[in-house]
């Protein structure tokens, strides 16, 4: 990898793309987050100040023996250790997590297609531990699963095909990619993901957060900089702090933010030495889950250009979610793949199957081969997933004769809008881009989460509720996940139901007034506005 | 029929100020604590309110009509 170089005067003028935002941009991009309203930011603190209070209440209690201690704690010779279970995430744990825990976990026994199967389970001492009834609820319509164009099927040609190859290969590996794991299955597969997303090369790994928790290191070490968005995924930031780099955040989605560190960056140069970074490398999301918000990828790419730096795409929600033919973020701005150097992606969602790929030049893959802490120390990929994958991928791309992939990429992007106008029509507070099929829909108070999640189950519908560690702390919100499976009776059931309980529980919050984003022309000036 | 919609209406206000205030999720005997120190701290606000607003109120009428009406009224008196 090569050195990188103060970019002259003179090269900035030449590179005339990065005029305007107009001219980047081939279509109208939507995306709003509606401000918290005061009066409920303030109640939500209030209901949070209660069950803190009682918090430290029933941690009185437990601490002078008042009441039984059902949670973890220390050992009697581990008294005087320092304390484990002390910190803020342990006590938001015990005491608030807990009362609500009963809408996780739930354990479904059928495949999360369109609707699922969940097995019934009551608490007895307040969501310490659960029984299960032995009955089963059926037929809850799935909005929480990450199914985007329905391939999480029991029958079908995917199935038949998987389960041909599961009678060939059997469903073991029991080796590593390097050693005797790499089959001609995987070979295939690296091939067909190549071309589907028009890059060089590919290679396939069996798990996708340890996609990018274990290629980042891979790619950067010490004297590199990381810039990673603010709200990044875990696995991209495990694999930027194990790389051993300085990492930079720029604000969610701001070029501007993304530009100064850019500029810093090549004007200062490494933090004491002054010398110029090894690699400059951009982390981005195609799709970023909590937020439903898609990348703006036609900014960070003329950026890219601009100051010479790296760029690596976790397309995880993107990939067959985005674009006409489903070919992922790149497709949707009607980019080339080549201007982005790592394209990264997993197979859980769109493809309905489990493992994680990383796409690009030649060379790049190559080196990851040898160098990849995945490809030489974890299992590959079992051979039936691999044919899921391929006869997924063939249906998306047409190849396998009908054009049965085309019509889910448009049926999902009919849903995704449908669904968002509709909900966006009822009052509710939605983030994100109209396109992404990730809808979270804003609750804000605490003990509005449990209430949504078990009342949502009462009416059928299953459905992923998001609290505090994965999102700020007034800031929680359900998450929808449309997908190509949902007919339109089933999503107005929903909507249906959505409608009551939003009137129920008093969700309606929008006041129709959205904060303006920052779509300014992309010139010197503007980021001396947004610093603080 | 109206007696049950009021009813209705009113447990679901009450639906709301559980959920508001996160007693909802407490246990029942933390939630009478909760409801016992609420309905207390309620009562107090209410019964200091009723005893000094009147007085407090006729207080500052008479101060304010004596600046603005009352000029030439001598202060001793």
């Amino acid at each position: 990898m090569t050195f990188l170089s103060v970019v002259s005067c003179t090269q900035i003028m030449l590179l005339n793309h990065i005029v305007h935002n107009g001219g980047l941009y081939k279509r109208p991009f939507n995306e709003a987050f509606e401000e918290t309203p005061m009066l409920v930011a303030v109640l939500t603190y209030v209901g949070y100040g209660v069950l803190t209070l009682f918090g430290y209440l029933r941690d009185f209690m437990r601490q002078w023996k008042i009441e039984k201690c059902q949670n973890a704690t220390e050992r009697e010779e581990q008294k005087d250790f320092v304390p484990l279970y002390q910190d803020f995430e342990n006590f938001y744990n015990r005491n608030l997590y807990m009362r609500i825990r009963d809408s996780w976990n739930r354990p479904i026994c059928s495949v999360p297609g369109a609707k699922v199967d969940m097995m019934e389970r009551v608490s007895h001492d307040y969501n310490w531990t659960f029984t299960y009834t032995g009955r089963v609820i059926k037929d809850i319509i799935n909005m929480g699963s990450y199914n985007y164009l329905g391939f999480a099927q029991k029958a079908g040609t995917c199935q038949q095909a998987a389960a041909k190859v599961l009678s060939q290969y059997g469903a073991g590996v029991c080796s590593t990619r390097q050693e005797m794991g790499n089959l001609d299955k995987h070979e295939e597969l690296e091939k067909l993901v190549a071309r589907f997303l028009g890059v060089e090369s590919a290679m396939a790994y069996g798990m996708g957060f340890a996609t990018n928790s274990m290629n980042i290191p891979a790619l950067v070490g010490k004297g590199c900089l990381i810039l990673s968005d603010e709200l990044n995924h875990a696995s991209l930031v495990l694999g930027a702090r194990l790389s051993g780099a300085t990492i930079r955040i720029f604000k969610h989605n701001n070029m501007q933010s993304l530009e100064k560190l850019l500029k810093d960056a090549i004007v200062h140069g490494q933090p004491r030495t002054r010398r110029p970074w090894k690699k400059i490398l951009i982390l981005v999301e195609g799709i970023y889950s909590m937020e439903g918000s898609i990348v703006r990828l036609p900014e960070v790419i003329a950026l890219k250009k601009k100051y010479k730096s790296y760029l690596y795409l976790d397309e995880a929600h993107s990939i067959g979610a985005l674009g006409p033919s489903g070919r992922g973020v790149v497709e949707y701005f009607g980019l080339s793949p080549e201007d982005v150097d790592v394209m990264m992606g997993t197979f859980t969602k769109s493809f309905g199957a489990a493992g994680g790929y990383i796409g690009g030049k030649k060379e790049l893959i190559d080196y990851l081969r040898t160098y990849s802490h995945s490809a030489v120390y974890a299992t590959s990929l079992s051979p039936p997933v691999v044919e899921q994958i391929i006869t997924s991928m063939k249906c998306i791309m047409g190849e396998d004769g009908t054009n049965v992939g085309k019509a889910r990429v448009q049926q999902l992007a009919e849903n995704t809008r449908y669904f968002r106008r509709r909900l966006k029509e009822m009052g509710f507070i939605i983030y994100g881009n109209e396109d992404s099929p990730v809808v979270p829909l804003m609750l804000y108070m605490p003990a509005k989460i449990g209430a949504f999640g078990r009342e949502m189950l009462k009416r059928n519908i299953g459905v992923v509720v998001v609290g505090f560690p994965a999102t700020p702390i007034i800031e929680s919100r359900a998450r929808f996940c449309l997908s190509a499976a949902h007919t339109k009776e089933m999503l107005d059931t929903a909507l249906k139901e959505i409608n009551e309980v939003g009137d129920l529980l008093q969700l309606k919050y929008s006041r129709h007034r959205l904060v303006p984003l920052l779509d300014r022309p992309f010139d010197e000036t503007t980021y001396e506005e947004t610093e603080d | 029929m109206d007696i049950k919609r009021v009813k209705d209406y009113i447990y679901w206000l009450y639906y709301q100020y559980l959920l508001i205030t996160c007693s909802y999720v407490l246990e029942p005997w933390e939630q009478s604590m909760f409801h016992t120190i609420t309905v207390t701290v309620f009562a107090m606000v209410v019964y200091t309110a009723y005893v000094f607003v009147p007085i407090h109120v006729r207080l500052a009428f008479e101060f304010f009509s004596q600046i603005f009406g009352g000029q030439p009224e001598s202060t001793v008196s």
